[in-house]
């Protein structure tokens, strides 16, 4: 079923000094659905994401996101589509200062939204939402790295967004681990029915958790479609990068895109 | 073989001209950070408007910087006050009367090294702190992140800091200056020869309240320089730890030349222009 796009990049350029990073994106993601960047490491594929939630502002080009163009609203009307943000971090960029709890309530405390018990009750309803019930006294320096991914979900999640941006959920994990990530994605996705982005250079994790893919290389959107059609596609940067990563192969446990969404991670 | 042209554009060479370009690179980047500061001083009053909503913060930041500094500001300004007793009473020997001691003393520290010596110590103590963490902050995205909750960095991390620099650093000079006569009166009376009523009436002599205000307005300034130069670097971090390093070291060497650069401004403008009459 064709949806309407929820955001659009159009153009998009952005570049680092002499390092042209961005040479025109142009990209649409549909309401809930889950869309996966896919690419090498260093193609720019955080840089994109970044500039959808309004981090990083694009020296050309424009991102409308429910309407609205990013790069050119105030901080006050950036911040209120922020709300309808949630984004988790390549390094979970959790506070440190702060308790696994006391990171998952911020958002809502800080927006005076809920306090007090209400407050404790969601943020242990989202830590369970993420495997994670009773840790909310732990700090993060004493929980694992897939621990502290999951915790950096529930935090996206504790505001209930519309749309879900990962930035590399699955880099620096064990395979288990990842796989965890990865069937949690889905779930998170079942569960709350939102727009999720995953940016990844991981294609198990991308035909895994997306609905469509697009192939981000040398800074363009080499190839955009199903995982199907990726699978079938003879794109030359598909190619390419399929020769280079590690594709399933056909009879492994868990094809891409046939994800049973019962099965517990 | 290298033409004229070349030879014009080669880099300086040698001990010497390395020394031109690291003092140079050096400048400029000071300068750089200044004007970030600037900007960023613009942003902190925008952010003012929403205070009561980090009324906590501010709390916080007031214990950090104001009263975990308290231990250092008490031993440089007991031994501040105590070295200046010996200093004065070695200049002003065989020429003054033993009652211009605590004068000179009182005098010092309120307009001079109460303010400025506190300034230094918590400058280098807390800006390098508070660039630290914000650096680190930056650098595993932690301002990333929250930015993209919608809670502004400058709001909840910056400002706290800010005005706890304003309103505890005076607080820290008012224990300076008092601990510092404190330790010259000590001096003055067990090895001196000086007695407490001497040294009293001294100080009072030309006691005037404009002194102790000028002082402490200093220090005010100086607080905001402090904190504020110590979110720039901490803001301004790139890289990994090298980046953070960098950050600490650029927000002590901004916040003390700054503090003694304004510490001559504030002295003309107050002792001179509007107190001078």
């Amino acid at each position: 079923m064709e949806s309407r796009a929820v955001i659009r990049i159009e153009d998009v350029w952005k570049s680092f000094g002499d390092h042209q990073v961005l040479r025109g994106v142009t990209l649409s993601v549909r309401n809930a659905e889950t869309l996966v960047v896919l690419g090498p490491s260093g193609c720019g594929k955080s840089v994109l994401l970044k500039h959808i939630i309004g981090l990083m502002r694009p020296d050309r080009g424009s991102i409308v996101v429910e309407g609205k163009d990013v790069t050119r609203i105030s901080q006050a009307e950036l911040n209120k589509l922020r709300m309808n943000f949630g984004m988790v971090f390549q390094g979970a960029a959790l506070f440190d200062s702060m308790t696994v709890g006391q990171n998952v309530g911020l958002p809502l405390r800080e927006h005076r939204l809920l306090k007090g018990a209400e407050l404790d009750r969601l943020v242990d309803e989202k830590l369970e939402m993420v495997g994670l019930s009773g840790t909310h006294h732990l700090w993060p320096s004493e929980i694992s790295g897939g621990m502290k991914k999951r915790v950096a979900l529930a935090r996206a999640i504790a505001l209930d967004p519309d749309v879900i941006l990962y930035d590399e959920p699955t880099t620096g994990l064990d395979p288990v681990m990842a796989e965890q990530i990865n069937w949690l994605i889905r779930d998170t996705q079942h569960k709350l029915n939102a727009t999720s982005i995953v940016v990844t250079h991981d294609l198990h994790s991308a035909c895994f958790t997306g609905d469509r893919v697009a192939l981000m290389d040398d800074g363009k959107i080499a190839f955009e479609g199903t995982t199907d059609e990726l699978r079938t596609t003879e794109n030359e940067a598909v190619q390419n990068f399929v020769a280079r990563g590690h594709i399933p192969l056909p009879g492994e446990s868990r094809k891409r895109g046939e994800c049973d969404l019962d099965e517990p991670f | 073989m290298r033409n004229s042209s070349a030879i014009a554009h080669a880099k300086p060479r040698g001990l010497l001209g390395g020394s031109f370009s690291t003092v140079g690179r050096g400048a400029l980047d000071l300068i750089t950070e200044i004007g970030a500061a600037g900007l960023l001083l613009w942003r902190i009053l925008l952010a003012m408007r929403k205070l009561p909503r980090s009324m906590p913060l501010l709390i916080e930041q007031m214990r950090r910087i104001g009263v975990e500094s308290l231990p250092l500001v008490m031993i440089t300004s007991i031994f501040t006050g105590a070295v200046t007793a010996v200093q004065a009473a070695y200049q002003l020997k065989e020429f003054v009367p033993k009652i211009y001691l605590g004068t000179a003393i009182y005098k010092s520290v309120v307009i001079e090294l109460g303010p400025v010596l506190t300034a230094l110590v918590v400058g280098g103590r807390v800006s390098a702190s508070i660039a630290a963490e914000l650096g680190t902050m930056r650098v595993t995205e932690q301002i990333d992140a929250m930015d993209a909750m919608a809670i502004e960095p400058v709001r909840y991390l910056v400002m706290p800091r800010m005005l706890a620099g304003l309103i505890m650093l005076p607080i820290l000079t008012v224990f300076a200056d008092v601990l510092a006569i404190g330790g010259g009166f000590v001096v003055a009376n067990l090895s001196l020869d000086v007695s407490p009523k001497t040294f009293i009436a001294g100080m009072k002599l030309f006691f005037f309240a404009h002194d102790v205000l000028g002082g402490l307005f200093k220090a005010f300034v100086f607080g905001g320089i402090i904190a504020l130069m110590g979110c720039t670097a901490g803001l301004r971090t790139v890289g990994g730890a090298v980046g953070v390093g960098r950050a600490a070291t650029r927000a002590v060497v901004a916040s003390c030349v700054l503090i003694l650069v304004s510490d001559y401004v504030l002295a003309t403008l107050l002792f001179k222009v509007i107190f001078g009459e």
